[in-house]
């Protein structure tokens, strides 16, 4: 019965979103005012979540008469995983999908107070339109409440490589991110309609983009740090397709956000910031579309038969082209903003939109470029990080430039005055290149760089606050900082642990003693050992430095079923970096270890909170100054 | 000039579908496609991979009739699955030789008594060498070979039942 | 940008024009160097790749052609596509997969000597053509059974 009211609710929510859909947009409805269309964006929200409640619970038991659960669940599983199993195939994660739009919808219908009553009421149309499509999809494609006749014996879903607290949180994490953009694109969407892109409007829109910017943010910094460990290689990106699907929104969300700014402050950039958000949303979809539809093959892929990846795309081509055509028709009749020189805040965030469209751009053009060199010449080709770190490097670079400048400009016109205050930060800069370029002489000049200006943006993310009352600075101010500082912090570690890694690579015996940077590590022993579901040969490692004596166990796994192999890193946290190893296969009376001494790279993941946590700031911040404002009467 | 310009998203949303669509059309293609069509099988002698059955060699390959040379194993889910359509095509005449890769007798025995038999020959390929000489790389994969030991097509993969006509269309063409 | 606003409309929409127009460049210099072509072991005899050039090169490890060096850690085989082999040298912990009679897709460039210097080494099961609904499990555990002797 569970699977049957869930699927119930779908269809009720989808018939909802029909109906949101033509309140939205039907010609005199603005009569009712906003209450009508906000109720059933709030039920339909509502319903949908319902849905996926069923979703869950019918996993938590696992109810084998359902063909999603037989198929990706088992008795035996943690019940954590049972229902982190919900989401880990494709019907449940799409239902996930819908559900975020579903409560995104109800959000912006019982919090948005302050946006223009038509714009609104569009927007919520448009938020219908939306979920209506993707309904769709999921009822008719792929129906995650499906029915098993005979009920199945047993799940076949106990993969217990799949059973990992990050695997289990790394989805959700991401889609309120990917979805919760879809509020910026159906905003733009009613503004295009009303022709209202005002400071009103990116008032409006901010909260949502600085939310999912945070989650966002957030997944990536996450599953970077996921794959570091779990892979077992040592690295923390790798380009592969699906990497880049979450990137590309991250870029434009990042840009957009900005450029709200810009909206906000000085009602410029409208038809840049509409755009923007139209290409945010876009992107998520794209992503959505590339994971699910076959169309590049990565290990993150889920195997989807090719006629959903055709109904995705024509949703998608639909949505894009529908949202396009309207910028096409009306971006026209937007008036422009007031102008603003060319040393200003507004042109230096100007040229902040343009380095990350460009970076968009080129990771957009290296993750499809094999797609169509095969549709047009049949040749087969990969695209690596040798072109993404050649292309985007070096426009990173120019964007941190940016990011030292911008802060200290004024709205409309500088004098420039302030920017003397970057005199000593870019001499510190400059002193930490040219020592690199001394201490490591061989390549890796786009590393040197990266870090020169790392050490210039760490004191000058600072200086906003300088000459300022700290107790009277808002909140928001102190966000910026922290960010940019996070960005100063990230690009430290990823130059740093890529100009000064060191690794070995050998087989030793045990009772040898092997190093790895300043470390002298010896390999003690290694022992099978066995856990729940795995057999695991585990080798003991004692590592020093000079200090005291670390323990270090990194594990060669074997699960029983299905059988695979997996290497268990060991990795050591000091201050200074980490020390990552691995152990491979027996080779005689010799075992392979593959050690790692990676300096200063948890400031990677480190930097990436500290973006986030910026962003929380932001929100939090403007959420007390309207708080402070309402209290005031 | 902003006018056009407004659209140019589009024709690009437009150009980048159509690629998209293409490539549903066209699944990317893993597979390691044999260099040996139009050329001589390779030189082999294969002992009987199970007690009763032949084995097989090359020159019993080049004796005036076309065949169908079928690469598989007992432990290759697929050919479970396509045990009926070779039987078919038994049935409608053609020759099917079978070569087992890196298998053993008893459970070779069991998967022909549970699945059929419609081989002539079985040869014993434990190490993949035959195989590999015939530019295959994986199981199962049949091979149509003429009348003077040419190879004539490839077929990678399970042969669906859809794909009979074409396979007995090949054979005759191949005489 | 001192001027009406209609002026510095346009220069705006130069700017985003700029942007895509650098972005495409920027792509097009990148991708001409960088792309790694997919070849099979006929192809590099043919020819078709420069050694020093960043390619994939997949075929099936011969039999018996695997040694691994005294230190324990490069590994030599040779990489066959039934027309033609390719020697191949690499440093570092292979991947589980990786069997003699498997396939694999080694990275890496052409060496001058003609052997193939992999950096990255991705093994394929030999047992490939599972329906999608099947998935690999139960081919993985034949497999295992069958190979190990």
């Amino acid at each position: 019965m569970t699977a049957e009211t869930g699927l119930a609710a779908l269809w009720l929510a989808a018939a909802l979103s029909l109906l949101q859909l033509a309140l939205g947009f039907a010609p005199g409805m603005s009569k009712s005012g906003s209450a009508p269309i906000r109720a059933v964006a709030v039920l339909q929200g509502g319903l949908t979540l319902f849905a996926f409640a069923m979703l869950v619970l019918v996993f938590a038991t696992t109810d084998l008469s359902v063909a999603l659960v037989a198929e990706n669940s088992h008795s035996a599983k943690p019940l954590l995983y049972k229902i982190a199993g919900t989401w880990g195939n494709h019907e449940g994660s799409m239902l996930l999908w819908v559900t975020v739009l579903g409560i995104s919808g109800a959000a912006l219908a019982i919090f948005s107070r302050r946006l223009e009553e038509r714009t609104f009421v569009a927007a919520l149309g448009a938020q219908g339109a939306l979920a209506l499509g993707f309904f769709i999809f999921l009822l008719f494609a792929s129906n995650p409440f499906a029915r098993l006749d005979p009920p199945a014996l047993e799940g076949r879903g106990l993969n217990p490589i799949l059973q990992d607290p990050g695997l289990a949180f790394h989805p959700p994490t991401l889609y309120l991110g990917y979805v919760g953009l879809s509020v910026a694109f159906s905003l733009a969407v009613g503004a295009l309609v009303t022709g209202r892109v005002d400071r009103e409007l990116a008032r409006a829109m901010r909260p949502w983009v600085l939310g999912a910017w945070v989650f966002l943010t957030l997944g990536i910094t996450a599953g970077s740090y996921w794959a570091y460990y779990d892979l077992g290689w040592g690295g923390w990106w790798f380009w592969d397709p699906v990497e880049n699907a979450s990137l590309m929104p991250w870029l434009a969300a990042t840009a957009l956000l900005h450029s709200l700014n810009v909206l906000a402050s000085r009602e410029s950039l409208r038809a840049w910031t509409i755009m923007l958000a139209m290409i945010a949303f876009s992107m998520s979809m794209v992503g959505t579309f590339l994971v699910r539809s076959g169309v590049l093959t990565s290990v993150h892929a889920f195997a989807v038969d090719p006629k959903r990846g055709v109904f995705l795309l024509i949703l998608l081509a639909f949505y894009v082209g529908a949202a396009l055509l309207l910028f096409a028709l009306r971006s026209g009749r937007l008036s422009e903003g007031p102008e603003f020189e060319l040393v200003s805040r507004e042109a230096a965030l100007v040229g902040n939109n343009l380095l990350l469209s460009v970076i968009l751009g080129v990771v957009f053009i290296g993750t499809l470029y094999p797609l169509f060199v095969e549709a047009l010449t049949g040749a087969k080709l990969s695209v690596g990080a040798p072109y993404f770190d050649a292309v985007v490097g070096p426009i990173a670079l120019a964007l941190m430039a940016l990011i030292t400048i911008g802060p200290l400009l004024n709205w409309r016109r500088d004098s420039g005055e302030r920017l003397k205050r970057l005199i000593i930060p870019a001499l510190l800069g400059l002193g930490a290149f040219i020592i690199l370029l001394m201490a490591v002489p061989q390549d890796g000049l786009l590393a040197k760089l990266g870090f020169g200006f790392a050490v210039a943006l760490f004191p000058a993310s600072l200086l906003p606050l300088l000459a300022r009352k700290l107790g009277r600075t808002p909140l928001t101010t102190y966000a910026m900082v922290l960010a940019h500082f996070g960005v100063a912090t990230a690009v430290a570690g990823m130059s740093i642990s890529s100009l000064t890694t060191s690794e070995t690579l050998i087989a030793a015996k045990p009772g040898e003693i092997v190093s790895v940077g300043p470390w002298s590590i010896r390999f003690d022993s290694i022992r099978p050992i066995a856990g729940p579901n795995w057999t695991a040969l585990e080798a003991t490692l004692y590592a020093t430095r000079g200090g005291a004596i670390e323990t270090l166990k990194p594990q060669a796994r074997f699960y029983t079923d299905p059988p695979t192999e997996t290497t268990q890193s060991a990795i050591l946290t000091t201050l200074t970096g980490q020390l990552y190893t691995v152990v491979g296969q027996q080779v005689g009376d010799r075992w392979q270890l593959r050690l790692w001494w990676k300096p200063m790279v948890t400031l990677i993941w480190l930097g990436g909170a500290l973006i986030a946590i910026g962003g929380a700031l932001a929100l939090l911040g403007r959420a007390w100054r309207g708080w402070r404002k309402a209290g005031v009467r | 000039m902003t006018g056009w310009l407004r659209f140019t998203p589009i024709v690009l949303l437009v150009l980048i579908v159509a690629a998209m669509l293409w490539r549903l059309a066209n699944p990317p293609d893993t597979t390691v496609h044999s260099q040996m069509i139009g050329k001589r099988i390779p030189q082999f002698v294969l002992a009987a991979a199970v007690p009763g059955v032949q084995g097989l060699s090359s020159t019993q390959l080049a004796d005036g009739k076309p065949k169908l040379v079928h690469f598989f194993a007992s432990w290759c889910v697929p050919c479970i699955g396509e045990a009926p359509v070779l039987d078919e095509l038994k049935k409608q005449g053609l020759t099917v030789e079978g070569i087992a890769i890196r298998d053993r007798p008893d459970e070779l025995a069991q998967f022909l008594a549970r699945n059929g038999d419609p081989f002539d020959r079985i040869g014993s390929d434990p190490e993949s060498k035959t195989q590999l000489a015939f530019g295959s790389s994986g199981v199962p994969e049949t091979f149509v070979v003429d009348g003077r030991g040419v190879i004539r097509l490839q077929h990678i993969g399970a042969i669906e039942a859809e794909e009979i006509p074409a396979i007995k269309a090949a054979a005759e063409q191949a005489r | 940008m001192i001027g009406k606003p209609k002026h510095q409309r346009l220069v705006l929409v130069v700017i985003a024009l700029v942007a895509v127009l650098a972005a495409v460049l920027l792509a097009m210099w990148g991708l001409r160097d960088r792309a790694a072509y997919f070849y099979t072991p006929a192809d590099i005899e043919a020819g078709k790749a420069q050694p020093g050039q960043s390619v994939r090169l997949g075929g099936m490890v011969e039999k018996g052609s695997v040694q691994r060096l005294s230190d324990g850690v490069t590994v030599r085989f040779v990489l066959t596509d039934g027309a033609a082999k390719v020697p191949v040298e690499f440093r570092g912990i292979v991947p589980d997969l990786f069997r003699e009679g498997s396939g694999a897709i080694a990275e890496g460039s052409l060496g001058p000597g003609g052997t193939f210097d992999a950096s990255n080494i991705l093994a394929k099961h030999d047992e490939r053509y599972m329906p999608p609904q099947m998935g690999n499990q139960s081919a993985e555990h034949q497999t295992a059974k069958t190979v190990a002797k």
